[in-house]
């Protein structure tokens, strides 16, 4: 349907809650999930009478941070506005916002091969959360208001309606979420709500440079659903215009059930906000050698990592892809390659199975896949082990016998070669030192992984130092 | 004396006093006495103590005291009771206070007369007939009538400064930062500071001493270091005094007022001052940038009061609009209503530049118009008010006329400057003020050139 004559053109807004410990502007928890509701408040997110907001310097860094990773401008001069409306999640009556002078501005996302410029990235502070009774607002008797998420800290990703397409948007959102994840800035599972992908689409004519109307697509809870999300919306949006109709500038939600996006609001009249500067709040001057200090300090980026593990280590774009999703990830495959595992297997043995082993274990039992100790079924029976009870994956196939190598002939093999390779113990024993023969066949078992059989290891042993 | 005994005479003065005056909202004589009696253990201890262990004072109805019912003069806040202390609340605390009670102001601070408050009037005790000023009526009032030795009050265009004037106490405004705003339920957070009513500079010195420092908990407060008093009796000697000239030109300026004013200045001028003629070019925008400024900071300030969390509720109201709607229609006043619409207009898209970006920019021009003088002066000097008390009702119908009491006061809020008020004689035998303004900071010099004055005075 989205055929040549047509071109898609999409913006991101991304909101993503800062991983900071308490909330933007007071002391509270900001870990709201795990807390009884309206448990997590204080005088100051509940918006009482006379108290006053205090900004959370984290929240500010973290922001830096992701303007920095950005490749954004870090103006001197920022500062908090008020936007003001109401509405019962809103204890206050007004958001803490930013407004005219962002912290981050006119960056740029290189996600693989494009680029999307970043219009702005801001700091907030997130609202409570509504419960309706009954699951519809127009058909609930009555609504309650948690505000343990109210006030915390928020940041507003804007980019530049640079993206074309539904992958376009799910690649952005995915490399973003790497992003944030390799800097610290949040934890940006979308599950949770700690990343919220809000898509503007419009479309128009290929070829033209005025841009269509757009609507906004809230209510997008995973990577697969912004993709079916942006991809509906451009087809019905081709749709209406081939019909001769006209594209109407409203927010539409995207229902999971139905796989189809739905007008939730139209905006019948302007929003007006009557944004002003937080009077409780003086205007923030960002030392420079601070921000270069965040500067520098910033590990090195998905963007930077994905073309080097795939240099160094000779390993797919794909893997490198998949590897540099999570920071956490790339770490461990790094240091399992470091810790003697093959790079290649190491990256499918991550990839496969994310495993929660460290290197040092992990490095081991990929070794003894590879030299054939154990096949691969019996090494993820082991790792689920070793996982589960923190044992050494060597330790629990000898425990096991799994792989327990008592062949005579393979034994012998590995018992002449450990004599050939050691011709110092080999004359040490000869000339009267019996502990010789200890250390050789320490040998012999670190050479099978721990799972030769040792009697039979010891008497073809003893066999040949007699001989 | 003991503390319990002090606080039994000023119980007594209230029970005497407040039939006519009626300056305390509430008197919280139970928790005045447990602080009374610890306040005598303290002394019995031989503690010593802060000046003001054991002093009974007042407290205007907008700073939270934990526990105590806290309104701010509305009826949208009846029966709140914060469960924190403001941060200068929880000063007196430390310093040994005893706290006699909430005194009456205009609602949420918006007026200059009390007469908003949504209770009742408070009357001024030099002529019951007439008004104590305000918005901190009743801190004034309290202290002029002998009701309380000191109070605090709060000050956005001139809220201290007016009352004081015209109930003839010393009232100060401190620099914009010097006392946490935090608990004090904010008008005009970019305006809004506390500071004391007393008989005295020097008391006044002390209580300003006790309640201000840093506070984390509010942004906007200073790291100053605050000694009020090592400077109080240094006297003016050599000091050069601006007499702004369009301060003495106002609309409205009373005779007797002016003249009252200008003695007490060459008072000053005999006392070693010298003066110098200064210029605040600005100051027929003051009144409307501050009437711009003050409503559109208010208007989301009051935001808050929405029936949902706290206070009082319309429970006829079907809706959620219709509860915002009728909730703050009935439990908000007149002039609080009025000030909300301004702001909500001023901010508005479309009325953003021509207003609130304009007063904004008038802002900035007064406050280099004191910078400017203060290049030729250390302190300036004028009336506090343009007027003595006025007849109860005299202006509730005349929004305009209530707002112009505040013109010489304002500017120092859209400043950010220190100023005093204290009492310099009588015009229709009704009290007037002088005020004495000083640089950003400067609040030790605004007090040593008012306690000059208190000296010469009495010479």
């Amino acid at each position: 349907m989205l055929d040549e004559k047509w071109e898609a053109v999409i913006g991101m807004e991304v909101h993503v809650q800062l991983a900071t410990r308490s909330k933007m502007f007071c002391d509270c928890s900001s870990d709201y999930l795990s807390a009884e509701p309206n448990s997590s408040v204080c005088e100051v997110c509940l918006g009482m009478p006379g108290v006053l907001p205090v900004i959370n310097q984290l929240g500010v860094e973290l922001v830096v941070k992701t303007g920095l990773a950005l490749n954004c401008e870090i103006p001197v001069h920022t500062k908090f506005d008020r936007k003001n409306y109401f509405y019962p999640d809103l204890p206050k009556g007004y958001q803490i916002s930013q407004y005219d002078l962002p912290m981050c501005r006119n960056g740029h996302f290189d996600v693989d091969d494009k680029t999307v410029r970043i219009t702005r990235v801001h700091l907030e502070e997130d609202t409570g959360k509504l419960l309706h009774a009954g699951d519809a607002l127009h058909k609930a008797e009555e609504s309650l208001v948690d505000l343990n998420r109210a006030g915390v800290p928020l940041m507003e990703i804007v980019s530049e309606p640079d993206m074309r397409s539904a992958d376009d948007a799910r690649d952005y959102v995915v490399a973003m979420r790497a992003l944030l994840r390799a800097i610290k800035a949040s934890d940006a599972d979308m599950e949770k709500g700690q990343l919220r992908a809000e898509a503007n689409v419009s479309v128009r004519p290929t070829g033209s440079d005025r841009l269509g109307v757009k609507t906004e697509l809230k209510n997008i809870n995973s990577f697969r659903a912004l993709h079916r999300a942006v991809d509906y919306e451009i087809r019905r949006q081709v749709e209406v215009l081939e019909a001769g109709g006209i594209v109407v500038q409203e927010t539409r939600g995207w229902s999971e059930a139905e796989q189809r996006t739905f007008p939730q609001r139209t905006k019948e009249y302007a929003d007006d906000y009557r944004y002003f500067a937080e009077p409780d709040l003086p205007p923030l001057e960002l030392d420079s050698a601070w921000v270069e200090s965040l500067r520098a300090s910033l590990p090195e980026l998905p963007a930077a990592r994905r073309p080097r593990l795939e240099l160094q280590y000779e390993i797919s774009s794909y893997d490198a892809d998949q590897l540099t999703e999570e920071p956490t990830t790339a770490d461990l495959f790094e240091a399992t390659v470091a810790a003697g595992a093959p790079a290649k297997q190491a990256a499918n043995w991550i990839i496969g199975s994310q495993p929660t082993l460290d290197a040092a274990s992990l490095a081991e039992l990929i070794g003894m896949v590879v030299n054939g100790t154990i096949n691969r079924e019996q090494g993820l029976r082991v790792m689920a082990e070793a996982q589960s009870s923190g044992k050494r994956p060597a330790e629990i196939v000898r425990e096991g016998g799994m792989a327990q190598v008592s062949d005579e002939s393979a034994l012998a093999e590995i018992v002449g070669r450990v004599l050939r390779e050691n011709p110092q113990a080999v004359a040490d024993f000869k000339s009267g030192k019996p502990q010789a023969a200890k250390a050789l066949l320490g040998k012999v078992r670190a050479a099978t992984g721990g799972t030769a059989n040792m009697s039979v290891a010891r008497n073809l042993l003893m066999e040949r130092l007699n001989h | 004396m003991s503390s319990t005994e002090l606080l039994n005479r000023h119980l007594a003065a209230i029970e005497r006093e407040e039939p006519r005056i009626k300056a305390f909202l509430r008197v919280t004589e139970d928790l005045a006495r447990g602080q009374a009696a610890e306040a005598d253990r303290r002394l019995a201890t031989g503690e010593n103590g802060s000046p003001l262990l054991g002093i009974p004072m007042a407290i205007k109805d907008v700073l939270c005291v934990e526990g105590v019912e806290t309104t701010a003069g509305s009826q949208i806040l009846r029966g709140f009771r914060p469960p924190y202390d403001a941060t200068a609340i929880a000063h007196l605390r430390q310093a040994g206070a005893v706290f006699l009670g909430m005194t009456n102001c205009d609602e949420f601070a918006m007026g200059s007369s009390t007469e908003n408050s949504s209770y009742f009037p408070t009357h001024n005790p030099h002529d019951v007939t007439r008004v104590p000023g305000g918005s901190s009526g009743g801190s004034a009032a309290a202290v002029a009538a002998g009701e309380a030795v000191c109070a605090l009050g709060t000050d956005t265009g001139g809220s201290i400064r007016q009352p004081a004037a015209l109930c003839g106490v010393v009232g100060m405004k401190p620099t914009y930062g010097r006392v946490s705003r935090y608990g004090l339920i904010a008008f005009a957070s970019s305006l809004d500071q506390i500071g004391p009513f007393t008989h005295s500079v020097r008391d006044a010195a002390m209580v300003l001493q006790a309640v201000s420092g840093f506070d984390r908990r509010d942004a906007t407060s200073g790291d100053r270091p605050a000694d009020m008093v090592s400077e109080l009796e240094l006297g003016v000697e050599g000091m050069r005094l601006g007499v702004p000239r369009e301060y003495f030109q106002v609309e409205g300026m009373e005779p007797g007022v002016k003249s009252t004013v200008e003695r007490a200045i060459l008072m000053l001028e005999r006392a070693g001052a010298e003066l110098v003629e200064v210029t605040l070019p600005h100051t027929d925008y003051g009144l409307a940038a501050y009437y711009i400024i003050a409503p559109a900071e208010c208007s989301s300030n009051l935001a808050r009061f929405d029936g949902v969390k706290y206070g009082v509720r319309d429970e006829s109201a079907r809706t959620l609009l219709d509860t915002y709607l009728r909730t703050r229609r009935h439990y908000f006043g007149t002039e609080v209503r009025r000030r909300i619409m301004l702001g909500t207009y001023a901010l508005s898209a479309g009325y953003y530049e021509a207003y609130y970006k304009k007063a904004q920019q008038v802002r900035t021009l007064i406050a280099q118009d004191f910078e400017n003088a203060f290049l030729h002066c250390d302190a300036i000097v004028s009336a506090t008010s343009p007027t003595v008390a006025f007849p109860l009702g005299a202006k509730v119908d005349n929004p305009l006329a209530m707002y112009l009491n505040d013109v010489l006061t304002l500017g120092g809020n859209l400043a950010g400057l220190p100023g005093i008020s204290v009492p310099c004689g009588t015009s229709e035998g009704l009290p007037v003020g002088l005020q004495v303004l000083a640089p950003q900071w400067g609040d030790a010099t605004a007090l040593r050139v008012a306690r000059a004055y208190e000296v010469a005075q009495d010479a």
